[in-house]
């Protein structure tokens, strides 16, 4: 009986341990190193967008590449929600920001809770629309555009038009049950991996078209009032704030009834299907676990970088959607430590290296990813497991007691 | 967006127009995508990297155009370079996720994929590069429709390497075997095809197809490091559309493709057309998936 | 009062091939009714009809007196009509306890609903069922590592988790070692009379199926051949001549 318990005391440490590792790094470098505020809030936003990334990708079985949406989403809805209260958006994105807003400290953080807020919801609202109702939006915007010209011709406001495409989708949403729950994550396997991609890509594409949002010149966030230097404290405060909440809120749901059906999914989901799972509610669920935290952490990242350009910050597919798939197989995916292990390695690999390369990282990105893919696609923690299975609790013992036993 | 459909309504000829070099440029995305069925059917990869063969081929044409040398000679140059570098990608790194699962190989490709196209950003420079292909321009509809004659040249030049791919799958030896690993790779192994060596001719051949095709697509548009990711994705799209080992087909959903795009692009304005294509994509894909969804298949 | 499960002439056509003509099959509440018919015979496309894996061309399917031919995988399983795979299906990278802590049916379909903990009745469920199959050792393992015919069993109990009023089997003893047939027969026995589970079992060996079902339907070439108690379907001719080959 010994060996279970000793199993639950090295989890026990272990985790505790990482606990105390982060703690300690959140708490000590920010007075040891005031310099490194900066590099410290993307350590935390990175582990968010690797934690999040893994919800899909490794414990439900769905590849995502285009998980960049949300992070997008959240920083323009956010920083427009910021602006917004204040100025004219379009106005204020014509002139590149030069109607720089001088705001106090409770207007600034007001703005900022609610374009957060307002980030997190919008990103969920992508989630739940492009991930169970692409067809139903796509009727909406057909009769939208039919309807609209038409009102035009007619010389009816097109607001009308606007109506009827909305009054379409939902009348179709209500009769024909077929078209409701059928969007991205009705697609398997490769699909899903390839049409996230031209999903995120999309996203970019139509961001640096649009004028209203600064179109390919971006949009400058608004500056933070306050001292000196405390930008950066209070922001890596806040994404730390937005990492624990992330992890925890993920520990919490993955040990329940969701990180069973997600873990089904995975393994065998015609099975799930027909067990009686709705699977479909728990994907959107899933998606949308994702993209409240990465709509958040848009929010942040928009407000740290200070200016939003579509392709490169906003909808950085080449750099942040990339990353955030190889730090969760890095930390290996599927496990909740993975995601954080793989993120922290990465990151601090990169702030430490990446320099000396000289504008080849994007090159050694692309060599690294196939390095681990190729020959170490079970992640950190995968052969961790693999070499000391023992550390990893009661699976493994009542192996042992099974061999004993027969 | 109602004014350009009311040009296009108001004016026939430039309806033509944009039609027309969408069918042509159509041919060229037939290449890719024909390459990346094949790809897909014999070793069951998608290849990712489709679209950076094509961008490569094109730089190579750059190069050879540079060197004072007719650039219609790019095309082979880059065909049995890009065939060169198709075989090296498949001993170094491919063959290791073949028979993985499918996300593997699909993020194996995606690496592979930045890196050529950073590669090709720190060799050939981030700048939009084209080439001129001397050839003149005519005039249709009383001068109204323009057609450059590379085009079209271009345009015969992929059916004539399509067709030449349709003659090497039926009539030669490696043609056959190729065929065969795609219906039964297990059987064909068991008839003592070297499966390993189908594979590395199939990816290498792809890739030399893809060049050939980046060489007609410098000479008729542009290339650009970072655009290699757009001509996989219509690669996929039409191969979706299509299905796997039907060339004809594939030729009807690229020219459909090439068409709508174009037209897209005049109506939306140029800055939406890629938007447009990555949002085909998406709604290419659903419908497809409502549709197997209706009539799913046995099981067991 | 009409039967738990009501088939009328339901036919299904895959392109120019007829899998399923005019089938009519009753399964009265409490039954263990038996499906027959060599291989191709419609079997299984009957199976994949049933539970909504995909539309039938004709006919209807009522279920405790709704009908079901119109509805989804899912929600046909959450009316209580649940069936199990021939090729066995688990979720093989989960544990034998995580797979049947997922199977127990879920408390409605709000998001409240979703994210909920597992209860402590769904626990101890969990553990008398495995302890019914005698996987009970074996809970903490991977159900992928186990082997085949426990993989069958553990499909089983999973079923079993769901509290369904009607299951239907894809050959529970195919592929299983001969010892452990008569285990598994009693086990399906019990399940019928101990938790009031309605049974129908698609079966190829014969000496199962007749000591297990009350009553048979034969198929062949899609059609229905015969029904009637075991006894009878022994003796029918028809029935002979179609496992025989001859038509």
């Amino acid at each position: 009986m010994s060996a279970p318990s000793t199993a639950a005391m090295n989890g026990h440490w272990g985790r505790w341990a990482g606990y105390g590792a982060i703690l300690a790094a959140a708490l000590i470098v920010p007075l040891v190193f005031p310099a490194f505020q900066t590099q410290m809030a993307f350590l935390w936003l990175m582990i968010v967008f690797a934690l999040t990334w893994d919800v899909m990708g490794g414990q439900m079985g769905y590849n995502s590449f285009g998980n960049i949406l949300f992070l997008g989403v959240g920083m323009y809805v956010c920083a427009v929600v910021q602006v917004g209260l204040h100025v004219d958006v379009a106005a204020y994105n014509a002139s590149m920001g030069a109607s720089a807003l001088d705001l106090t400290m409770g207007q600034y953080l007001t703005g900022l809770g609610l374009g957060l807020a307002a980030g997190a919801v919008a990103a969920v609202a992508c989630a739940v629309v492009l991930g169970a109702g692409v067809l139903l939006l796509l009727i909406a915007v057909i009769v939208i555009a039919v309807a609209v010209g038409l009102c035009n011709w007619l010389g009816l406001p097109p607001v009308l038009g606007v109506a009827a495409g909305l009054g379409a989708a939902v009348f179709m949403a209500l009769r024909v049950p077929a078209l409701r729950a059928h969007g991205l994550l009705s697609l398997r396997g490769h699909y899903f991996a390839i049409g996230t991609l031209g999903l995120g890509i999309a996203a970019g594409e139509v961001a640096s078209g649009w004028q209203f949002i600064g179109a390919g010149s971006g949009m400058v966030t608004p500056l933070y009032p306050g001292e000196l230097g405390g930008r950066e404290q209070f922001f890596n405060a806040a994404a730390f704030v937005l990492a624990v909440a992330t992890f925890f809120a993920l520990r919490r749901l993955y040990a329940g009834r969701f990180g069973l059906a997600v873990n089904a999914i995975r393994d065998d989901e015609q099975k799930a299907e027909a067990m009686g799972l709705p699977t479909t509610r728990y994907k959107t669920v899933a998606w949308s676990v994702a993209a409240v935290f990465m709509g958040i952490a848009g929010g942040l990242v928009g407000n740290i970088v200070g200016f939003i350009d579509p392709r490169d910050v906003a909808f950085a597919g080449a750099t942040y959607g990339v990353w955030m798939v190889l730090m969760a197989i890095l930390g290996g995916k599927g496990t909740i430590w993975g995601p954080v292990l793989g993120a922290a390695v990465f990151h601090i690999t990169q702030e430490l290296f990446w320099t000396y390369l000289l504008g080849w990282q994007r090159v050694a990105l692309g060599l690294l990813i196939v390095l681990i893919v190729v020959f170490f696609p079970q992640g950190l923690l995968g052969w961790v497991r693999a070499r000391w299975p023992e550390r990893f609790g009661h699976r493994v013992d009542s192996r042992a007691a099974e061999e004993a036993e027969g | 967006m109602l004014d350009n459909i009311q040009i296009l309504i108001d004016a026939p000829p430039l309806l033509v127009q944009v039609l027309l070099d969408g069918l042509l440029v159509g041919a060229i995305f037939a290449l890719a995508a024909y390459g990346m069925a094949l790809v897909w059917g014999v070793m069951n990869v998608i290849n990712l990297t489709q679209g950076d063969f094509v961008i490569l081929g094109g730089f190579i044409t750059v190069s050879v155009a540079q060197a004072g040398l007719n650039p219609f000679l790019g095309l082979p140059v880059a065909a049995v370079l890009l065939f060169g570098l198709g075989w090296l990608l498949y001993r170094s790194v491919v063959y290791r996720v073949v028979d993985k699962d499918l996300f593997i190989s699909l993020l194996a490709t995606f690496g592979l994929s930045i890196l050529l196209q950073q590669l090709m950003n720190q060799g050939f420079g981030a700048d939009v590069q084209s080439v001129r292909s001397g050839l003149g321009t005519w005039f249709a509809l009383g001068g109204l429709v323009t057609i450059t004659q590379v085009k079209v040249v271009a345009f015969a030049t992929a059916l004539v390497i399509g067709a030449l791919l349709v003659w090497f799958m039926k009539r030669t030896r490696m043609g056959q075997a190729i065929r065969a690993t795609a219906q039964n790779a297990r059987a064909a192994r068991i008839l003592g095809i070297d499966t390993d060596r189908v594979y590395a001719v199939t990816f290498a051949l792809n890739a030399a197809i893809c060049g050939a095709a980046g060489a007609l697509v410098v000479m008729t548009w542009i290339v650009h490091p970072y655009l290699g990711i757009t001509y996989t994705v219509r690669a996929f799209m039409i191969v979706v559309v299509a299905g796997l080992g039907n060339l004809a087909a594939v030729i009807a959903a690229a020219l459909g493709l090439g068409a709508a795009e174009n037209m897209a692009g005049f109506i939306l304005g140029a800055e939406f057309q890629l938007a447009f294509v990555y949002g085909l994509l998406v709604v290419i894909l659903v419908w497809r998936s409502w549709r197997l969804a209706r009539e799913r298949k046995v099981l067991r | 009062m009409s039967a738990l499960l009501d088939v009328r002439a339901v036919g299904k056509a895959f392109g120019g091939v007829v899998a399923n003509r005019g089938i009519s099959v009753q399964v009265e509440e409490g039954e263990i009714v038996g499906l027959i018919g060599p291989n191709g015979s419609g079997k299984t496309t009957l199976f994949n009809s049933i539970v909504g894996h995909h539309p039938i061309d004709e006919g209807e399917i009522y279920f405790d007196n709704g009908r079901i031919d119109k509805l989804g995988v899912p929600e046909i399983a959450r009316l209580g009509l649940l069936r199990t795979f021939q090729q066995t299906r688990i979720y093989g990278g989960m544990t034998c306890v995580q797979n049947m802590l997922i199977s127990a049916p879920q408390q409605g379909l709000g998001v409240a609903a979703m994210l909920a903990p597992h209860t402590r009745a769904e626990e101890e469920r969990a553990g008398e069922l495995l302890d019914f199959v005698g996987l009970y050792e074996k809970r903490h393992l991977i159900a992928g590592d186990l082997s085949f015919g426990q993989q069958k069993l553990l499909e089983f109990s999973m079923a079993l988790m769901n509290g369904p009023r009607l299951l239907l089997l894809d050959e529970p003893t195919a592929g299983i070692n001969p010892t452990l047939i008569n285990g598994l027969m009693d086990r399906l026995q019990r399940a019928n009379a101990e938790f009031g589970i309605t049974l129908l079992v698609i079966e190829h060996n014969m000496r199962v199926i007749m000591n297990l079902a009350q009553r048979i339907y034969c198929l062949a070439h899609g059609e229905l051949l015969a029904e009637g108690a075991p006894s009878e379907i022994r003796e029918d001719r028809r029935v002979i001549d179609a496992y025989l080959g001859a038509t």
